[in-house]
């Protein structure tokens, strides 16, 4: 059944694996760094204010119930083929979790740490930046890497309207019933989930302060 | 919208077929991860096995578990059971950790209580432990659901049935409002089913809003 995955001829060329690899990864990456930029800003804003809680929740559910594909065939059908709709099915898909994450937080810091920096003087942009972003890094980074599991694996999908990707693996053996290649894109797909939480995972290990880590876990959350 | 009042009948028939391939696993799933969780709750070890294991099941794409099913268990791929066996899947991935979580949150007072009065292990898990785990349960479950009803529509990227063929139909057809129809319709459905368990969890455990 590994037939197909370990044909050397599969590996090389401009519809080889390795390609298909990294243009999978940078889908998943863009998209990653697209939905960060804007959710975590109104995770955090709303977090620090507390308006608009509900707005959040709400938004984020109904963001949940989407249909990435839907909004893929949507876009396609508004903006023509290419890179684009893969990018905005992606992102809509990326966002709630991270906003979620970033709120819950921002929430969950300890509202004496906080007073104690307003009480040494600290300006709102300095509680926000300084002290309420850096507890809640790991709730960030929990939804982050939640956001980023579900990007690796509905990548797959951009193939359904000729993107790049793993999926391409998925949708080509399905056309010409290859059940071998389809595997391979299902396995590799699972394995770079894999690579990139762990990838995350360490990155998590070397921007959160040993502080907030869990007492006797090594770390582990 | 206007698609979805002009094509009714059709519109009805793909929200059953839906309705039934989104609903189904749910309920399978959910029967199937009580006993799990009960394991994952009691022993150490069944959760090291466990819950690793339905994180890496949730790691496979739905589209690729949705083509390997037929040819791992020897049916057509046309056939519903190739979206219900996947999605069962994720349900019980999911719901494995709601539920060991949701028991082991059940007070050792109460359990030991149970105990003391005489209850039998069946009947404490029954008329004891298992209704105390029920909102945390039930949390998992509208979860499990909302993601279910979203994701079956990429079972009609192979050609099954659902909201999602009035996706792939309309993509072929470049017709938007077939797509929009039924981009509403798993909304719709998806808050419609949430919002019912919601209210179901309320209804089943009166207790969690007494005194306040």
């Amino acid at each position: 059944m590994g037939g197909w995955l370990f044909d050397p001829a599969h590996w090389s060329g401009p519809t080889g694996i390795p390609v298909r690899l990294l243009e999978h990864l940078g889908y998943t990456l863009m998209t990653l760094l697209i939905a960060a930029v804007i959710a975590i800003p109104l995770g955090a804003f709303v977090g620090h204010t507390g308006k608009g809680g509900f707005v959040v929740v709400g938004l984020s559910n109904a963001l949940r119930a989407l249909p990435t594909t839907a909004v893929l065939i949507l876009v396609v059908l508004w903006a023509g083929l290419g890179d684009f709709p893969v990018y905005v099915a992606l992102v809509l898909l990326a966002i709630p979790p991270i906003m979620a994450g970033t709120y819950a937080g921002i929430r969950a810091v300890d509202p004496v740490t906080v007073d104690a920096a307003r009480g040494v003087g600290m300006r709102e942009s300095g509680v926000l930046l300084k002290v309420e972003i850096p507890n809640a890094l790991p709730l960030i980074y929990g939804g982050f890497r939640g956001a980023a599991l579900q990007v690796v694996a509905t990548a797959t999908i951009a193939a359904y309207t000729g993107a790049g990707g793993l999926g391409r693996l998925v949708f080509d053996g399905l056309a010409l019933q290859e059940f071998g290649q389809m595997l391979a894109g299902a396995v590799l797909v699972a394995l770079l989930a894999v690579l990139v939480d762990l990838g995350f995972a360490g990155l998590q290990r070397l921007t959160v302060s040993p502080g907030l880590r869990p007492v006797g876990t090594g770390g582990k959350t | 919208m206007t698609w979805i009042f002009e094509n009714w009948d059709r519109f009805w028939e793909v929200t059953g077929v839906h309705l039934r391939l989104s609903v189904v696993p749910v309920l399978i799933g959910f029967v199937l991860s009580i006993p799990l969780g009960w394991l994952a709750s009691r022993s150490a070890t069944a959760r090291a096995i466990l819950f690793p294991l339905a994180n890496i099941l949730f790691t496979i794409p739905s589209i690729a578990l949705i083509v390997i099913t037929p040819v791992l268990i020897g049916v057509k791929i046309l056939d519903e059971i190739n979206v219900i066996v996947p999605l069962t899947i994720y349900t019980i991935a999911l719901m494995v950790r709601s539920v060991a979580d949701a028991l082991s949150a059940v007070p050792g007072h109460v359990t030991a209580a149970a105990n003391a009065m005489g209850f039998r292990p069946l009947r404490r898990f029954l008329t004891v432990d298992f209704p105390l785990a029920l909102p945390v349960t039930i949390a998992g479950l509208r979860v499990a659901t909302v993601s279910n009803i979203s994701m079956v529509s990429v079972g009609a990227l192979v050609g099954l049935g659902g909201y999602g063929q009035l996706f792939t139909e309309g993509y072929q057809t470049d017709n938007t409002a077939k797509v929009f129809a039924g981009l509403i319709g798993t909304v719709v459905l998806a808050v419609l089913a949430d919002g019912l368990l919601l209210l179901l969890g309320r209804v089943l455990t009166p207790w969690a809003r007494a005194g306040r």
